[in-house]
């Protein structure tokens, strides 16, 4: 078998390259996160000493300090999660609502609503930014989470996604089959839909609660109550302040306090979301 | 019979609307009736001077006209596709390595599922938690500084953000880190979905690797790479929180790393709402005719 591939570079030189590329890749995607769970765990006054690769034991001073500080770290993780989840729960749910009022009816606008979801599914929401801070302010949401939970219902990059996955998975056989049974078509969508949906569902959960989790630009655009603000407002905050006159520590620890929540999850259910990813993309 | 068949579905395809409607409604108060509103705001005059309220009055094309004037927007337009393209290149190149490797059957590569799991991980991180600790690691006395300068790189801290070059090369740098890996994903799954037959006789008639990389793969994936392309150029466009933490919107080094929506960005923040709208405008212009080649592309693949 191994013969044969032994024209041009020989395979084992071939693979000896590709593994130290990988590892090189590897140092550069960890790298940063490695100094940054080493710094939160030391000192100021160590910190300014230079660089050194190994833990300090000031771990637990610099998250109490954090959190005794002027910044709302902890109020605005409970605010970033409150609007990740609501995110997630409202845009997988409406998207596979979408999906299937597409997948599973005809009517006469089905073509015409399909072909316009799909050409709008790039279009970024910078763009009509400025009308809908505008809108926000007319309708007295400023300050509110309504803005920044809401508009998840209408995703056209989950739509589309839900879209596929019902085409390769739910035989409309079932819900043919449903109707005969006497069941209604809002009940057939919740029970018999809905959970043949759960592995798109928790993918596209995930997707959707960390792309809101980051969200920096329109959350910073509404929120300007200190009791209000998101994680990312709060990065972009400690940033806009005298830097010189922060404890380090801290700083490390607000940033591993934003990032490593999401590594962990990752971490943990990273084969899924990958497969995730390249099934979205072979949609061809 | 088969006209009571055709009357349930009548009745059935009702529910169609039904369930398209949360998504219509949700999509015409957030995004439709926004978009109607900023291209409103584009013809007026309407900004804050001092304490000082100027319109709103209405000005036909003088917010255009001065977009294109000013000379801002041509800098920034500049600012914004040279980073993208500092980020992009390697991007691409990396990510055609990369999944031709872990396409690749003879190679047997172990641990690639360790390697893909590494590679997807910095897309999900928050881009402005990822841009201040950038900003931290490469501060005049943060980490960076003090390995170079124990290693003998340079004789003392070198300011990363104070010099054109190294600012914008630490935001393609964080740019391409965030990308590559899901570039590297799609790219791969288009590699698989490749014909092996293909493959194997190319094998047959003696072809190298290398030369069975640009003379079948690299053709055959034309359409997915102008997919990524594309759709990588629209997210480059909408460059916003890396430089915007790394420079504390001001983009510095002299304006050298002010993108076109921190741009959008403090007009919005300083409510000159009618340069705002027009900026927008164009912006919506330009996203919506790259989003059409975008589906122009998808759609030929599927037929």
């Amino acid at each position: 078998m191994e013969n044969n591939t032994s024209k041009g570079l020989g395979i084992h030189a071939r693979r000896f390259i590709a593994y130290v590329v990988l590892i090189f890749i590897t140092f550069l995607c960890l790298f940063w996160f490695w100094v940054l769970f080493v710094n939160a765990t030391r000192s100021n006054s160590d910190l300014t000493r230079g660089f050194s690769p190994w833990f300090g034991d000031n771990l637990v001073a610099n998250w109490t300090n954090l959190m005794a500080g002027t910044l709302p770290v902890f109020k605005g993780l409970i605010n970033s999660l409150i609007i990740s989840s609501l995110s997630a729960v409202l845009c997988t749910y409406f998207s596979s609502m979408t999906a299937y009022a597409i997948h599973a009816y005809d009517f006469k606008l089905k073509k015409f609503m399909f072909t316009f979801i799909l050409m709008i599914m790039t279009i970024p929401t910078q763009v009509t930014a400025l009308g809908f801070v505008q809108l926000v302010d007319t309708m007295k949401l400023d300050n509110s989470f309504i803005p920044l939970i809401v508009p998840a219902m209408a995703a056209p990059v989950t739509f589309f996604y839900m879209k596929q996955y019902m085409e390769s998975t739910l035989p409309l056989a079932i819900v043919e089959a449903a109707r005969i049974d006497g069941s209604g078509e809002f009940r057939t969508f919740n029970t018999i839909v809905l959970p043949m949906m759960k592995p798109a569902i928790a993918v596209q959960a995930i997707f959707t609660f960390v792309s809101s989790w980051n969200n920096y630009f329109t959350p910073a655009l509404i929120l300007t109550d200190e009791k209000k603000k998101t994680l990312p407002i709060l990065i972009a905050q400690l940033r806009a302040a005298d830097f010189l006159k922060f404890d380090m520590g801290q700083v490390y620890m607000m940033i591993a306090f934003s990032i490593f929540p999401v590594i962990i999850v990752y971490l943990l259910l990273s084969r899924f979301i990958v497969q995730g990813v390249a099934l979205g993309s072979v949609k061809g | 019979m088969s006209s009571k068949k055709a009357n349930n579905v009548v009745k059935y395809n009702k529910w169609g609307y039904i369930f398209l409607a949360p998504f219509v409604i949700v999509y015409v108060v957030f995004q439709l009736i926004p978009l109607v509103w900023t291209i409103w705001n584009s013809f007026f005059e309407n900004y804050r001077s001092g304490l000082v309220q100027i319109g709103p009055t209405f000005i036909g094309l003088e917010n255009y006209i001065t977009l294109f004037t000013n000379g801002d927007l041509i800098t920034y337009t500049q600012n914004t596709i040279i980073m993208w393209l500092l980020g992009f290149v390697p991007q691409i190149i990396v990510s055609l390595l990369l999944g031709a490797w872990f396409s690749d059957t003879r190679l047997r590569l172990k641990f690639s599922g360790f390697f893909k799991t590494v590679i997807y991980l910095p897309n999900l991180i928050m881009a402005s938690a990822f841009s201040m600790l950038f900003f931290t690691l490469f501060s005049d006395g943060g980490p960076i500084n003090s390995i170079l300068v124990q290693m003998g790189v340079f004789e003392e801290a070198y300011s990363f953000l104070s010099h054109t070059g190294s600012a914008r090369g630490l935001i393609a740098l964080m740019n391409f880190l965030m990308w590559f890996g899901n570039t590297t994903i799609l790219l791969m799954a288009g590699m698989m979905g490749i014909d092996t037959s293909l493959f194997e006789a190319a094998e047959v008639d003696g072809a190298t690797s290398t030369e069975v990389f640009f003379q079948i793969t690299l053709p055959l994936l034309k359409p997915i790479l102008i997919y990524v392309m594309i759709t990588s150029l629209i997210g480059g466009l909408q460059m916003f929180d890396v430089p915007q933490i790394l420079t504390n919107g001001t983009g510095d080094p002299m304006r050298s790393t002010m993108t076109l929506i921190m741009y959008l960005n403090k007009h919005l923040f300083s409510k000159n709402y009618g340069m705002a709208g027009a900026l927008s405008v164009l912006l919506f212009i330009i996203t919506g005719a790259l989003s059409l080649l975008v589906y122009k592309f998808s759609d030929n693949k599927e037929s």
